[in-house]
């Protein structure tokens, strides 16, 4: 079994706000992340598949076709975007980084497992590069 | 749902890599450079990874101020400026980064605030790491 990671960027704002609770809670839990005006990150998305490598390609799957996978099913939704406000999937959720992880994960395995050969492993993503929050399919 | 949850901090240290148990000869053969008698030190890379369920209140593994917290008070503040050959840790262990990483397991695995200790990776250069998990 080989394990391949594709790297790719996105840039977004966000806020973390429980609206079941009220603002002095969501200010003691959240800290500066509850200000409600938002505030943005460059996030960095590793996305790793794994799998048999080909034995006539030598691929475990074509990093053209998962790049292009990261950027349809990732990218165009969530980069340059405001994730509370124009995402569907942190409507009600919160966006922290484990949420980003688990969401990612469901974009990217459905078409991943479409492609053949792989399956996907594991999603980290990286809210600056001291913090990171990873998904790795576990119920 | 599980997920982990990975944190980075930094540890500026000294260390000596001798162990009384060998000759001066072969502590000089086995440890080289880092048998140097005065030492030297490092700018080590500590990353920590939590393992858990997603607090569906609040989206997270551990609340990461408290992780800091724990990270700080038992790791980061006992070791950084320090020479690692001092530390009670240290005086019948060589302060390996092996070592160091399964100190840093050991310190902190029974005190998260949430979650469980998956992982510890400690980063004593840019080309080299190494990890505890454990076991």
């Amino acid at each position: 079994m080989i394990y391949l990671t594709r790297r790719a960027t996105f840039s977004a704002s966000h806020y973390y706000w429980n609206p079941a609770w009220t603002a002095e809670r969501n200010e003691q839990v959240f800290g500066r992340c509850a200000n409600r005006n938002g505030h943005g990150h460059n996030y960095t998305l590793e996305v790793t598949v794994a799998g048999v490598p080909d034995p006539v390609t030598g691929f475990v799957i074509d990093l053209k076709g998962l790049k292009g996978i990261i950027e349809r099913e990732v990218l165009a939704a969530w980069d340059h975007r405001h994730l509370n406000l124009e995402t569907p999937e942190f409507a009600e959720a919160i966006p922290t980084t484990e949420n980003l992880a688990i969401a990612a994960w469901k974009r990217l395995e459905p078409a991943v497992t479409t492609a053949g050969g792989a399956r996907l492993s594991r999603v980290r993503v990286y809210e600056t590069p001291e913090i990171f929050a990873e998904y790795r399919g576990e119920a | 749902m599980r997920a982990y949850f990975g944190r980075r901090y930094t540890i500026s240290a000294s260390h000596r890599l001798h162990t009384d148990a060998l000759s001066a000869e072969e502590n000089r053969a086995t440890y080289g450079k880092c048998n140097n008698p005065h030492g030297h030190g490092h700018n080590y890379g500590l990353e920590v990874v939590v393992a858990g369920a997603v607090n569906p209140e609040t989206g997270m593994v551990v609340d990461m101020a408290a992780l800091d917290e724990v990270v700080r008070s038992r790791v980061v503040n006992r070791f950084d400026h320090a020479n690692l050959n001092l530390d009670p840790l240290f005086v019948n262990r060589v302060p390996t980064t092996e070592n160091l990483s399964r100190a840093v397991f050991a310190l902190l695995k029974d005190d998260l605030p949430a979650g469980e200790l998956e992982r510890v990776r400690v980063v004593e250069t840019e080309n080299n790491f190494f990890e505890c998990e454990g076991e």
